[in-house]
Order: C-alpha cells, then sequence, then structure tokens
C-alpha cells in the first residue's frame, strides 16, 4: 500500500497542534486569575489570597512548561511539513510568527521567574508586575498566532503574485474578517477553561475539607465568573457562526449537515452524514430551526454542501459532530453556573456534594469543548489551507514522502505520550499535596532549581523505602 | 536600492540570533553532554543549578531563528527544513526529552531515568545541529526554489563528523562554564576535562577545514582568492584556543568561558565568509531568498525597537544568578 504523506501530514499536524494547543487553553485563564489574586493580595494583604496565589502558580509552572515544549516542535512543523505553503503565504505569516516571538514568548519567558520564584527577592508592586506581564504575555501571543490562523481562513489584504502572497494592506490582513471573532471566541474559552478548573479544584478540597476559607473564596469567585462568561460565549459563538456563513458558507453547511441549499432548513439535532451518497442517515430533525438560528427568520436561506464538487467538500462527519459537541457541552456549562447561582441560596453551594462532584468532573468538558470547536473550524475549511486560494495538496513540501511523514507521526506520538503522562502524573501529586502545608518543603532532599515546574516541590515519584 | 539594504540588515540579525542561540544554548547542551561522566550524583544536581535559571530563555532564540528565518528570508525555511526532515525531527524530541527532563529530575527520587533523558536529549540535539551544519557545507539540491533532494542526504561521513565536532565543542563550551561557575572538586574535574575535550575540537576543526574545499570546490576558492583579510578569522579562532589553554593551566576562572565564546564567534563568522553570500547553497543568495521588501520592513520595525528591550532582561537575568554555585544550593 501506498502511503500518503498528505494524509499523514495532516494527521500529524493536527496531532501535534491539538497536543499543543490543550496548554495554552489553560494558561492564558490562569495567568490572569494568577495576576487577579495576587492583586488582590496586594491591595487586601488577606493571606488567603496568598494562599491560593501560590497553590495555583505550581499548576501553572508545569502546565506552561508543557506547553513551551510542544510549542517549539510547532514552530517548525510548517517548514518540515508544510513548505509550500510557508513559502508562498511567508510574507504576511513570517513577519505574524516573528512579532509573537519578540513580543510575547521572550516576554513570558523574562517575567515567568520572577513570578514563580521572585516573590521574597523583589518588592510586592514588581512581582504584581511580573504576574501581569506573564499574563499579557499570553494575551499578545493569542494575538499574533490567531490573526494568523484566522488570515488562513478569511484572507484579507494580501495578494497572489505568481504562487505568492504579497501584503497589500498589513491592517487589513491583521485584522482580517474572523480574527475578532475567533480571538473573543478562544479568549472566552481560555477563562471559562480556567474558571472551571479552579471550580473542579476547589469543589474537591471542600468536598474533603481542606482550607476551607480560601477555596470558598476560590469557588465562589469562578461561579460568578462564569456565570457571565458561559452565556456570553454562546451569544459570542452566535456571532461567529453568522460571520462564517458569510465568508465560509461551506463550512457552515458541513456543521449543519445541509446539503441542499434551502430555505426554512431544519437544525438536525442527531444524523450521520455520508459522502458517498450526499446525504445524511438517521436524521432527527427541528424544522426550521436552522434558518432560524443562522438568518434570524424562520425561512431565510441556508446554503448546502452540494454547492461545491464533491472533493472541495469538507470531511462532513467530523465538522458536524464537532460542532454539536461543543454546543452542547456550551448549554451543560450554562447550566451549571446558573444551578450553581440556584444554590448561592443559604450557602448551600458550599455544602451541596453532589454540586461539588459535578463541578469537579466538569473541569474538564472546556478542553474538550474548545478542542472540538478547531475540530469544527479547521475541517470545516479543508480541502483549502487557505480559503478557497490553496489547498492542503498544494501547501505539502514536495520532497516529503510517505515513509518520513508516517515515522515522524509516529515518533511524535511515541514522545508526547511520554511527556503528556509525566505531566498529568505529576499535575495530580501537586493538586493531591496542594493547599495543605504550602509553607513546608514536603521533602529537604529536592531540591529546587529556578525553572518553571520546579516552582512545585513535590516529589514526582513515591518515595521508596530506604531511599 | 532598498530592498538589497533590507536583505543584508535582515542577514545580520538573523546571523546575530543564531550566533546568540549557539552560544547561549550551547554551554547547557555541553552540559547535558558532560553530565553521564560527571564524578558524582551531588555534582551533577550543582550542574543543572547552574544553568537552571537560564535556560528557558536561552531557547526561545531558537525559535526566534525559526520564526525570523520565515519572516526575512522564507526560501532558507521552506528548503531546509524539509531537507532537515529527519534531523529536525531528531532535534526536537532531544530538546523534548531533555527539557522535561530538566524539571523532573529534582522532583524525583529516582533520578537515573531522568538523569538519561537529560543526557541523551542533549547529546541527539547537539549532534543533530552539528550534523545540521555539515549538511549546510555540503549544500542542498533544489529546483525552481523547491528542496528535491531525498530524506537522508543530509547524513554523510562528512556531516556525522561535523556532528561529532559540535559535540565536542559544546562540551568544551560546559566545562569552561562550569570553571566559571562552580568550585572544588566539580570545578577541579572540569579543569582536567578542558585541554582534553580543547585537543578533541582542535582535531575536528582541522579535519573539517581541510575536508570543506573538497567538499564545494566553491568554498575553496574563496579562501584561496584574493582576499587575504579574511584568514584573520581562523587566526583569532587559533588565538582563543590559545588563551583557554593558558587560561586552564593558570587556573583562571573566566578567561576559558571567554575564549571558548570567541573561538566559536570566529569558527562561526569564518564558517559564514566561506558561503557569504549563498544562504541556501550553492544555489540562492540571500536577495534570491528574501522575502518581499514591505515584509521585511514591517518585522523590521518591530525588531529594531524590541531586541535591546529583550537583551536589556536576559542580561539582567544572567546578573541576578551571577557567582559561583555551591553544592546543594539551588535557587529558590
Ligand atoms: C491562542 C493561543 C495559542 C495558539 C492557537 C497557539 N499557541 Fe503556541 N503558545 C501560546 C498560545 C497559543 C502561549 C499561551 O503563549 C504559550 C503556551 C505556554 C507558553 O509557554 O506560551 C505558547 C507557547 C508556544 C511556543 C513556545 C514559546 C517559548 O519558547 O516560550 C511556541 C514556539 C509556540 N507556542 C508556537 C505556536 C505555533 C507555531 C502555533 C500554531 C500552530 C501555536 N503556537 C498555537
Ligand atoms: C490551537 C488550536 C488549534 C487546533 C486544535 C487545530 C486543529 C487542527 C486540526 C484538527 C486540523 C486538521 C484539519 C484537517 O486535516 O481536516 C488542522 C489543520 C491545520 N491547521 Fe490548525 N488548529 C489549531 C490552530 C492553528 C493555528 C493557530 C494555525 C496557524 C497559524 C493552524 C494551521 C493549520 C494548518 C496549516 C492546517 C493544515 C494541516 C492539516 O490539515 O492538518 N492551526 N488544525
Ligand atoms: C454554546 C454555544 C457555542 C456556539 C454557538 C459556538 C460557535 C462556534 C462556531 C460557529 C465556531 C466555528 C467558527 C468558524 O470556524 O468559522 C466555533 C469555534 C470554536 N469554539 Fe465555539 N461555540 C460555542 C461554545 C463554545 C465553548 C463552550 C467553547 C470552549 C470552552 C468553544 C470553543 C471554541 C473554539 C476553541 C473554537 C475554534 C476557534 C474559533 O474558530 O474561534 N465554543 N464556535
Amino acid at each position: 500500500m501506498e502511503l500518503d504523506p498528505l494524509l499523514l501530514s495532516r494527521l500529524q499536524f493536527a496531532f501535534v497542534v491539538a497536543f499543543h494547543a490543550i496548554f495554552p487553553i489553560f494558561t492564558i485563564g490562569l495567568a490572569t486569575y494568577l495576576a487577579l489574586l495576587n492583586g488582590l493580595f496586594f491591595k487586601t494583604g488577606n493571606p488567603a489570597w496568598k494562599r491560593l496565589a501560590e497553590f495555583w502558580a505550581k499548576v501553572f509552572a508545569v502546565v506552561f512548561g508543557m506547553g513551551v515544549v510542544s510549542g517549539i516542535v510547532m514552530s517548525f512543523q510548517f517548514g518540515t511539513n508544510w513548505s509550500n505553503f510557508s513559502q508562498a503565504s511567508a510574507n504576511f505569516l513570517g513577519p505574524m510568527l516573528s512579532y509573537e516571538v519578540i513580543t510575547a514568548f521572550f516576554l513570558e519567558a523574562g517575567f515567568l521567574g520572577v513570578l514563580l520564584f521572585g516573590r521574597d527577592k523583589v518588592p510586592p508592586g514588581a512581582h504584581l508586575f511580573a504576574a501581569l506581564m506573564v499574563a499579557l504575555g499570553t494575551f499578545i501571543s493569542s494575538f499574533w498566532i490567531l490573526s494568523a490562523n484566522s488570515w488562513m481562513h478569511t484572507p484579507q489584504g494580501t495578494e497572489l503574485i505568481d504562487g505568492t502572497f504579497h501584503v497589500t494592506s498589513w491592517w487589513a490582513a491583521i485584522f482580517n474578517p474572523s480574527f475578532p471573532y475567533r480571538l473573543g471566541h478562544m479568549l472566552l474559552a481560555s477563562f471559562i477553561t480556567g474558571g472551571f478548573v479552579v471550580a473542579g479544584v476547589s469543589a474537591w478540597y471542600l468536598l474533603i475539607g481542606r482550607d476551607q476559607l480560601a477555596n470558598r473564596k476560590a469557588l465562589s469567585m469562578s461561579l460568578w465568573l462564569l456565570l457571565v462568561l458561559t452565556p456570553a460565549q454562546a451569544v459570542l459563538g452566535d456571532f461567529h457562526g453568522l460571520n462564517t456563513l458569510e465568508h465560509q458558507p461551506t463550512k457552515v453547511a458541513a456543521m449543519e449537515g445541509n446539503w441542499e441549499t434551502q430555505s426554512g432548513a431544519p437544525l438536525l439535532l442527531f444524523a450521520l452524514p455520508d459522502r458517498d451518497i450526499q446525504g445524511n442517515h438517521f436524521e432527527i430533525a427541528i424544522p426550521k430551526m436552522a434558518s432560524l438560528i443562522l438568518t434570524h427568520s424562520f425561512d431565510g436561506e441556508v446554503p448546502g454542501l452540494k454547492e461545491v464538487p464533491r472533493d472541495e467538500q469538507p470531511p462532513v462527519w467530523i465538522t458536524f459532530w464537532s460542532f454539536r459537541i461543543m454546543v452542547a457541552l456550551g448549554f451543560l456549562m450554562i447550566a451549571v453556573a446558573f444551578y450553581g447561582l440556584w444554590l448561592r441560596r443559604d450557602e448551600r453551594l458550599y455544602r451541596h456534594r453532589v454540586y461539588l462532584q459535578t463541578l469537579r468532573l466538569m473541569s474538564i468538558t472546556p478542553f474538550i469543548a474548545a478542542l472540538a470547536g478547531w475540530f469544527v473550524t479547521e475541517t470545516g475549511r479543508a480541502p483549502w489551507l487557505v480559503y478557497g486560494v490553496m489547498t492542503h495538496a498544494e501547501g505539502l513540501t514536495p520532497s516529503l514522502t510517505g515513509g518520513m511523514a508516517l515515522f515522524t507521526l509516529i515518533g511524535y506520538m511515541a514522545v508526547y505520550a511520554v511527556v503528556f503522562y509525566a505531566g498529568v502524573f505529576y499535575l495530580t501529586r501537586v493538586v493531591r499535596g496542594g493547599m495543605l502545608d504550602n509553607e513546608r518543603e514536603p521533602d529537604e532532599q529536592v531540591e529546587r532549581p529556578m525553572r518553571p515546574f520546579s516552582a512545585t516541590h513535590i516529589p514526582f515519584d513515591t518515595e521508596r523505602q530506604g531511599g | 536600492m532598498e530592498s538589497f539594504d533590507l536583505s543584508l540588515i535582515w542577514a545580520v540579525i538573523i546571523a546575530f540570533g543564531i550566533i546568540m542561540y549557539v552560544l547561549m544554548d550551547g554551554f547547557d547542551l555541553g552540559l547535558g553532554i558532560l553530565f553521564p561522566f560527571a564524578p558524582s550524583e551531588q555534582d551533577r544536581d550543582v550542574m543543572m543549578n547552574t544553568v537552571a535559571p537560564v535556560w528557558d530563555g536561552n531557547e526561545t532564540w531558537l525559535v526566534l531563528g525559526g520564526a525570523g528565518l520565515l519572516g526575512a528570508f522564507p526560501l532558507v525555511y521552506s528548503v531546509l527544513l524539509p531537507a532537515l526532515y529527519i534531523g529536525v525531527f531528531l532535534m526536537l524530541t532531544g530538546l523534548i526529552f531533555r527539557g522535561i527532563a530538566f524539571e523532573f529530575r529534582f522532583k524525583s527520587h529516582s533520578r537515573r531515568w531522568w538523569s538519561r533523558a537529560f543526557a541523551g536529549g542533549s547529546m541527539v540535539a547537539t549532534f543533530a545541529q552539528g550534523a545540521v551544519v555539515g549538511a549546510y557545507i555540503q549544500g542542498f539540491e533544489t529546483e525552481g526554489m523547491v528542496y528535491t533532494g531525498g530524506a537522508f542526504d543530509w547524513l554523510t561521513p562528512f556531516s556525522v563528523l561535523t556532528g561529532f565536532g559540535m559535540m565536542a565543542g559544546f562540551a568544551l563550551l560546559g566545562a569552561t562554564w562550569l570553571i566559571l561557575k562552580t568550585e572544588g572538586d566539580l570545578q577541579a574535574w572540569a579543569y582536567r576535562i578542558a585541554p582534553k575535550l580543547l585537543i578533541g575540537v582542535l582535531v575536528v576543526f582541522g579535519v573539517v577545514s581541510l575536508w570543506t574545499p573538497f567538499v564545494d570546490p566553491s568554498v575553496w576558492d574563496r579562501w584561496f582568492s584574493n582576499i587575504q583579510l579574511i584568514w584573520i578569522l581562523p587566526v583569532l579562532a587559533l588565538a582563543c584556543a590559545f588563551l583557554i589553554y593558558s587560561g586552564v593551566k593558570r587556573h583562571h576562572d573566566v578567561l576559558p568561558f571567554l575564549a571558548t565564546l570567541g573561538m566559536f564567534i570566529f569558527t562561526y563568522l569564518g564558517l559564514l565568509v566561506s558561503r557569504w553570500p549563498y544562504v541556501v547553497p550553492p544555489d540562492y543568495t540571500l536577495w534570491d531568498a528574501a522575502s518581499a521588501p514591505e515584509s521585511q520592513l514591517f518585522l523590521l520595525v518591530g525588531t529594531v525597537i524590541v531586541i535591546p528591550v529583550i537583551l536589556g532582561y536576559t542580561g539582567w537575568s544572567y546578573w541576578v544568578f551571577r557567582g559561583k554555585v555551591k553544592p546543594g544550593e539551588g535557587y529558590h
């Protein structure tokens, strides 16, 4: 069997970028939360804020470190597997990625040390400043990388001359039509992720009765936040979809599983889209709802997949189901946030065990929703790499063989499996050991060099007897 | 001509970024190479602690190198990375393992595996980087601005030699760094191995220098044409080698490290001179490889403002962690 370098490269890219994305999704929200906690401590001097800040700094250190390692891989992916695409779009993507490095990555790296280790070395104001700079770094980073990505979805401000994109307007290219929506949706996703993880961990600490005071504060704070953010995300998502309808109708058709262009299109709750028959199996639908959502009128016209030739249709079922997973989780999050408000009456919130358990389980859902969202966005763009201009196949590295791509795909999977296992294992330990005795070194033998992960000083593996 | 100037400025900036990376990550990769040979476990802890505070920032220069090439000389990015596909993969996995080992070794009670990951990762990454240099001297098979060679074209006896040469060179940087940053037994050990590593480096450099003209005749022409001034570079590199030697003999703590940095810089300049102005040898010059002038300009504006700031806080963090690192003393 001939190995297909295109398919393997797509799998590899999807794998490494999805693996990388897990970490920024979390760190962006958490960095802001840390800055907030440090700010509260700075202002009020209440030690509960300090305990929270120190605990979450440990978690942050681990996640951030994994984000850096996997991010370094990302910056070489474009060249190794998509060299034609890199060459063609370098005039725009090159400056975007370079600006990300010099304005964001160096900023994050520069102030991380002070944030994690400098509490006793620098004045409190300087420490707070470092926390703010790290948070700012994550925003700046999102700004550049999402602009670059959005441009691939809705290219503007550029002109294709002899197979190379030339920038005609930096403003139009950077602030391309889908960018504001994508940036907003992604940042909200990050805050929601941060909120649910903090809520989940605090809920768990409350369940086992650890550090009640600080954890009540943390839980209450994150639930207020989620009460605002989760509905906002749904509204913003709706606008995002309308914008996509305007610029990438085929993607919306795939999200809706809609094959024929029609007015009064139904909303599919369940279906198995099938490109071979150009239709769906087992549809369960609400009549006219899709038209209502997308055009805000019962008889609005919704584009169908058959508008484009078959080989320009995205892999419909992935787009379709990823979209449903994201939206369903989004509404679940709203429900959970509002139930929390209900429970606030007479402080039941902190004692309701079923609710606290639910929150614990909910902490994983934003990660799933965000990855599903990226799968909607990216598969819905297929077969285009730069929408309407350059396909995946055209962007591929010409010299790449199937064997090479398979080798590195398996290689990255193996390496990331180890990294992920080590990271999760260690994070679990941080959380287990958390909040309890923050001030004391659990093990005097264990040194702490000044590195991100080392803000945590919990032994990696269990102590061996007599060791 | 505007584009002419811009490309030249960018060539200088990228060259600067690359040498920053080589020097800064060089000594901490070198520590990883020396790791298995260190006298004791406690010494290994100290070795790691000497680079722990600065390691992170060092690697960001590599990311800058990649992104900067894409921004200013996309052809280099889009020919070299496909040509070095397997090598780049090896380098990245090496860096990943080394990175997480850095983090987890200190938390672990059975450190053996993390020590191995640290040493192995450093060695693989260094070897891959050295082989890249060799492959670069050899040049790349291209057609119409696209790489057309095979997956293993980069791996030749010559690039294997440069790979090992890089390992010896980084190990020397690591050893002289230890002389600078440590004391007692560990420093004594570093003083002992430095001359041996120096000999190894000089042998490889000698062989590479003699071999290079045969790998590509144009390099020969460059060195034996009428621009005699460039011979000052190898002469200065050798002078640095002598300074390393005498610094080690006189037990001078700072000199060997500085002289090793100097040796690297002059060798690097020599390499640049050999290939100038070709950035994708043997066919494309830096002007062929350049991105559009408006892109180079757009990026230049920000870079000129931000790089000095970055250098400022990098220098500051080295300043904060100046001085000897003692056993049992981690950074808090
Ligand atoms: C919306 C956010 C976002 C997205 C979509 C991406 N990243 Fe990322 N990346 C970050 C947000 C981020 C971050 C929050 O800034 C990280 C996470 C942890 C960290 O250290 O910084 C980061 C780290 C990080 C690093 C390491 C930085 C360092 O050395 O300190 C690199 C090289 C990249 N990323 C490159 C990429 C590339 C090439 C991507 C595109 C495919 C990408 N990232 C997607
Ligand atoms: C951070 C979250 C992201 C996730 C989870 C993600 C996920 C994915 C997935 C699943 C695909 C595969 C689509 C398919 O093959 O049908 C893909 C493709 C792609 N994405 Fe993203 N993406 C993310 C961000 C980005 C960014 C920021 C960029 C560029 C700046 C980017 C560039 C690409 C490219 C070039 C492809 C084509 C290769 C391929 O099809 O696999 N992605 N991405
Ligand atoms: C509840 C209702 C939601 C709606 C209506 C919605 C809508 C959308 C739409 C239409 C897209 C695709 C845009 C495009 O590619 O053109 C998208 C992408 C995405 N969604 Fe959602 N979303 C919702 C909830 C969520 C939640 C709860 C999260 C995560 C916590 C999330 C995270 C993402 C991410 C990360 C992307 C990919 C990046 C992007 O294109 O913005 N979404 N969403």
